[in-house]
C-alpha cells in the first residue's frame, strides 16, 4: 500500500552564482555556526562567490510583522539593503532568514503590482541617504542553493542520513518556515502544499521523510503572538500539536530552514517538559531539531562543536551516534581559546 | 522555572472521533424528528428567550450532535418551553421533546450544572 | 430529393438518442464516438439519481434503440476538425478520413475534473482519497472498501471540488454532484449499516425533483450526517487512515476527524471534444462548452448554420435534461433541413 509521490511539478528559478548574503538578526545567537557554515559550504565545497558584507542590517522583518514598522519603513529599509548590492555588481540576493525571504517577495511582488511604491521607495532612500538601488535578478534562500546542489554535496559527504548500527534511513521531519512557502508558492519548488527544499535534500542523501497529519501547520512562531509573554502560550500550543502529531512516527531529528521554526521547536520541547512533564520521544530526551545548515555539514563532516550543537536545547549526541559522527564528548564545551566553558544545568525532565 | 508567566492555550476543535455517538442514539431513540433537522433557524429565529438571553436552540441542537455536551445543560434552562419553535419548524422537528429528552440525557451523565 | 447527410458527433446519452429519432426522418445519419463503444460517461454510474434505476438497464434501452436502425456508428473515432464551406459541414477524424454533411449534431459531452489539481486533498498521494466515480465502481462491484481490502468504518464526502473554485478557475456549480452525494451516501448506508457516514457542503443543491426528499430520507432513515463546512486538507494518519480538517460553520467552530475514505464529488466539466470542435467551428462558449444561441428559445441552434448542440457539450446537466435536449434537437434538426419522417 505505498503511498503515490505526487509532488507538484513546479520548479522555481535559484541562481548559479554570485551570491549577496544577507544575515539574519537573531539566527546567530541561537544556532551559532549555521551562517558561518553556510558561507563556508559555498566556498570551499562548492566554490561559489559569495559576499558576505559586514554593512547590512536587520530588514525590520521583526518590527513590521509586530506592526510596529510601517510598511513605508521596511520597504525603504529593504531597499537601502539592496543598495548595498550594488558596490559588489552582484545581483543574486540571498537571505539566511526566512521571514527575510518573505519579506523580500512580499516588497518584489509589492513593487511589481504597484510602481507607484517602488518609486515612493527610490525617493525615500534618496531623500534619506543619497543611495538608489536596483531590483535583483533573483532571490534564494540558502536552502534552495544547498537543495539545488544536494547531489554535487552527496560527492563530498562523509555521513548519509542512515542509522549505523541497524542501517535503516533515519526519520527526518522537515518543517518549512510559513513564510518561505505559504505566501508566495511560485518562489517554492514543489509549490506550499509540499514544498521540495528539505525534502529533496533528505531524500538525495539517504533519509526518510516523515509524512505526518500536522506537517503543514505553522509552529506558531510569527512575532506579534509570541513577543509578549502573555500571548506565548498560543505560540506554543501550535508546536505542541505538531510535536504530538508527528510522536507516533518516532522521527529521529528535526529540520527547518527558518530560523524561528527551529528555535521554536527546539526550545519548546523544554518549555512542554518542565510545564507539563511531556516528552515526545521514547528516552524521555526530546527530539533534536536542527538548521539545515547544521544537517548539511554534519554530514559534511565539520566537528559538531564547530557547528554550534553545543547550545541546542535538545541534546544532540544520541542523534550524532545515529549518524555515527566521530566527535569528542569532551570537547562540547571547551571554546575556541581552549578553556573550558561552564557547563549548562540538565533541565528536570528533559 | 515555576512561573511561566503563561499557559499552553487547549484546542478548541471538535474532535469528531472522540464523540460518543451513543449518546447521540439515545436522543434519536426518542425523538427520531431530530434526526431530519436541516439547521435552518427557523426555531432559532421565532424563539421568545433568544430576545433576552444568549440562547440558539438551533446551535445548542448542533452542539449536542457534534458531541459538545459541556454546557447544553445550562443552556437549555433558558428554554421556556413555549412552543414556538415546533410551530414554524419546517421539517416537523419536535424541539420541545428534544429539549425534555436532552435534559434527561445530560442529567443522566451528570454533567456539572453551573447557575445561569 | 436527394437524401440529407446528418452527423452526430458523440456517442453518449445525448448523441444515441437524437441519432436514433433521425433515423426515422429521410436522411442518412452517421454517429462517431472517440471510444470503442457507445454509451458515454454514464455507463461508470451503477444507479441513477433520484430513483435508484439501474444505469445499465435504462441505457441498455437507449442502445438497442439504435441498434434497431441502419445507422453507420463509427466507434474508436474522434472527429479532430470541422469547417463550414457554402453551407456544407467538412469534417475530418483522427483517422485522416474526411466526412461531409447538411448538418451536425455536437453531443460530445463533458468531462471530470482532475482533483490532482487540488493538491491539499491529497487526490493521487494518499490512496484512501477517491473521485466520486471511483467510488461508483466499488458501487458496481457491490463492495466498498479500503485500499487495503478492509471495510471502511467511517466515509466522507466532500462536495464541490473542482466547482465553484476561483483556483482552478471553474466559478460554476456542476449541478449533479449535491444529489449524488446524498445517493452514494444512501448507498454506503444500504451496504454498510454499521459505517458512520459525514457529507461536508458549503449548500445543498436539491433542486430537482424528489431530491429533497432524498435528502430527508437520506438523515431519517439512513442516519447520514451533513456538516455544513469545507475539508480544507486532508493528510494520513499513521495507521493510513486519513485525517481531514473543515470548519463546521453552523457551530463556528474548527472540526477535524478520521476517516477511512475520504469520497471527491469532482465537478463536471466540458470535454476535450467538446472545446475543442467548439473552438474550430467558431461557437466557444465560456469555460471551453459550446454556446447555444439563445438559452430559453434556441438553446439547441448555435450561430453557425446547419451546427446543431444537444446534451451536456452545453452546460453541466442530469441524464434526463440530455434526453430531452437531444429531443428538441432533433426537432430543429428536422425543421432545419425540412424533413418528412419515414413511410
Amino acid at each position: 500500500m505505498m503511498e503515490k509521490k505526487y509532488w507538484k511539478d513546479y520548479q522555481r528559478e535559484i541562481a548559479d552564482d554570485d551570491y549577496f548574503y544577507h544575515r539574519s538578526c537573531i539566527r546567530q545567537t541561537f544556532f551559532p555556526g549555521s551562517e558561518a557554515l553556510f558561507l563556508k559550504i559555498l566556498k570551499n565545497e562548492l566554490g561559489k562567490n559569495v559576499t558576505d558584507d559586514p554593512n547590512l542590517h536587520t530588514c525590520t522583518g521583526i518590527g513590521y510583522h509586530s506592526d510596529v514598522v510601517p510598511f513605508d519603513t521596511t520597504m525603504t529599509i529593504v531597499a537601502r539593503l539592496l543598495s548595498q548590492m550594488n558596490k559588489s555588481e552582484l545581483k543574486n540576493f540571498v537571505p539566511s532568514c526566512v521571514t527575510t525571504f518573505g519579506l523580500l517577495s512580499e516588497v518584489l511582488d509589492t513593487w511589481k503590482h504597484f510602481p507607484e511604491e517602488l518609486e515612493k521607495t527610490r525617493k525615500f532612500l534618496k531623500e534619506a541617504t543619497g543611495r538608489e538601488f536596483k531590483i535583483p535578478e533573483n532571490v534564494a534562500h540558502p536552502s534552495d542553493i544547498i537543495y539545488k546542489n544536494r547531489k554535487v554535496l552527496k560527492g563530498k559527504m562523509k555521513y548519509q542520513l542512515v542509522n549505523k548500527e541497524t542501517g535503516n534511513p533515519l526519520k527526518v521531519v522537515e518543517h518549512i518556515g510559513c513564510h518561505y512557502a505559504k505566501i508566495f508558492p511560485e518562489n517554492t519548488t514543489g509549490g506550499a502544499e509540499f514544498p521540495q527544499v528539505l525534502a529533496g535534500m533528505i531524500e538525495a542523501w539517504e533519509g526518510k521523510v516523515i509524512d505526518y497529519p500536522e506537517r503543514r501547520h505553522c509552529c506558531g512562531f510569527g512575532f506579534r503572538q509570541y513577543l509578549i509573554m502573555a500571548n506565548r502560550g498560543y505560540s506554543v500550543a501550535n508546536t505542541k500539536k505538531k510535536f504530538e502529531s508527528m510522536q507516533p512516527y518516532e522521527p529521529d531529528f528535526v529540520v527547518a530552514n527558518c530560523p524561528g521554526c527551529a528555535m521554536f521547536m527546539d526550545r519548546w520541547q523544554y518549555t512542554i517538559a518542565e510545564m507539563e512533564g511531556i516528552t515526545y520521544d521514547k528516552n524521555k530526551r526530546g527530539i533534536p531539531v536542527l538548521t539545515h545548515e547544521e544537517m548539511t555539514g554534519l554530514l559534511l563532516g565539520y566537528n559538531p562543536w564547530d557547528l554550534g550543537l553545543q547550545v541546542h536545547q535538545v541534546q544532540v549526541e544520541p542523534l550524532l551516534d545515529k549518524i555515527g559522527v566521530v566527535y569528542n564528548p569532551d570537547d562540547k564545551y571547551v571554546g575556541k581559546s581552549g578553556i573550558k566553558l561552564s557547563e549548562p544545568q540538565r533541565p528536570k525532565n528533559i | 522555572m515555576d512561573s511561566w508567566g503563561f499557559s499552553i492555550a487547549k484546542t478548541r476543535t471538535i474532535d469528531i472521533d472522540s464523540v460518543d455517538f451513543k449518546v447521540l442514539a439515545r436522543l434519536t431513540d426518542k425523538v427520531p424528528s431530530a434526526k431530519r433537522c436541516i439547521m435552518c433557524g427557523a426555531c432559532a429565529a421565532t424563539c421568545s428567550a433568544a430576545n433576552f438571553v444568549d440562547f440558539s436552540f438551533r446551535k445548542t441542537h448542533l452542539l449536542f450532535h457534534r458531541g459538545q455536551f459541556s454546557n447544553i445543560s445550562e443552556e437549555l434552562d433558558k428554554c421556556m418551553l413555549c412552543g414556538k419553535c415546533k410551530l414554524v419548524c419546517l421539517r416537523g422537528v419536535n424541539t420541545r421533546a428534544i429539549i425534555y429528552n436532552l435534559r434527561i440525557i445530560l442529567n443522566d451523565m451528570n454533567y456539572k450544572r453551573i447557575a445561569l | 430529393m436527394k437524401k440529407k447527410n446528418v452527423i452526430v458527433i458523440g456517442g453518449g446519452p445525448a448523441g444515441i438518442e437524437i441519432a436514433q429519432i433521425l433515423s426515422n426522418y429521410s436522411c442518412n445519419v452517421t454517429l462517431f464516438e472517440k471510444e470503442p463503444q457507445v454509451g458515454g460517461q454514464i455507463k461508470r454510474i451503477d444507479k441513477l439519481f433520484p430513483d435508484f434505476i439501474v444505469q445499465d438497464e435504462m441505457m441498455q434501452k437507449l442502445i438497442s434503440n439504435l441498434e434497431k436502425t441502419d445507422i453507420q456508428i463509427h466507434t474508436d473515432t474522434e472527429i479532430k476538425d470541422i469547417e463550414q464551406i457554402d453551407n456544407i459541414w467538412h469534417l475530418k477524424t483522427n483517422k485522416e478520413e474526411a466526412f461531409t454533411a447538411d448538418a451536425v449534431v455536437l453531443a460530445t459531452g463533458f468531462k471530470t475534473f482532475d482533483p490532482k489539481y487540488k493538491e491539499e486533498l491529497g487526490y493521487g498521494i494518499y490512496p484512501g482519497v477517491i473521485t466520486t466515480l471511483e467510488f461508483e465502481d466499488m458501487l458496481k462491484a457491490g463492495k466498498i472498501q479500503t485500499s487495503a481490502g478492509e471495510e471502511p468504518r467511517r466515509i466522507a464526502f466532500l462536495n464541490c471540488v473542482g466547482s465553484r473554485d476561483e483556483k482552478v478557475g471553474n466559478h460554476y456549480c456542476s449541478r449533479v454532484c449535491c444529489i449524488n452525494a446524498v445517493k452514494q451516501s444512501i448507498e454506503t448506508k444500504e451496504l454498510l449499516p454499521n459505517a458512520e457516514v459525514f457529507c461536508f457542503y458549503m449548500d445543498l443543491r436539491m433542486s430537482g425533483q424528489f431530491y429533497e426528499e432524498l435528502y430527508r430520507k437520506s438523515q431519517e432513515k439512513h442516519g447520514v450526517n451533513y456538516i455544513r463546512g469545507r475539508i480544507s486538507e486532508a493528510s494520513s494518519t499513521f495507521d493510513h487512515r486519513i485525517q481531514i480538517k473543515s470548519e463546521d460553520t453552523l457551530a463556528g467552530l474548527p472540526l477535524k476527524m478520521t476517516v477511512d475514505l475520504l469520497v471527491l464529488m469532482i465537478g463536471v466539466e466540458a470535454s476535450e471534444g467538446t472545446t475543442n470542435l467548439s473552438a474550430k467551428a467558431g461557437i466557444l462558449g465560456e469555460y471551453g462548452f459550446a454556446k447555444s444561441l439563445s438559452l430559453h428559445l434556441k438553446d439547441n441552434l448555435t450561430k453557425k448554420e446547419g451546427l446543431f448542440l444537444a446534451g451536456a457539450c452545453k452546460r453541466p446537466s442530469t441524464l434526463r435534461e440530455v434526453i430531452a435536449d437531444a429531443r428538441a434537437a432533433a426537432f430543429e434538426v428536422v425543421n432545419y433541413l425540412k424533413m418528412e419522417i419515414n413511410g
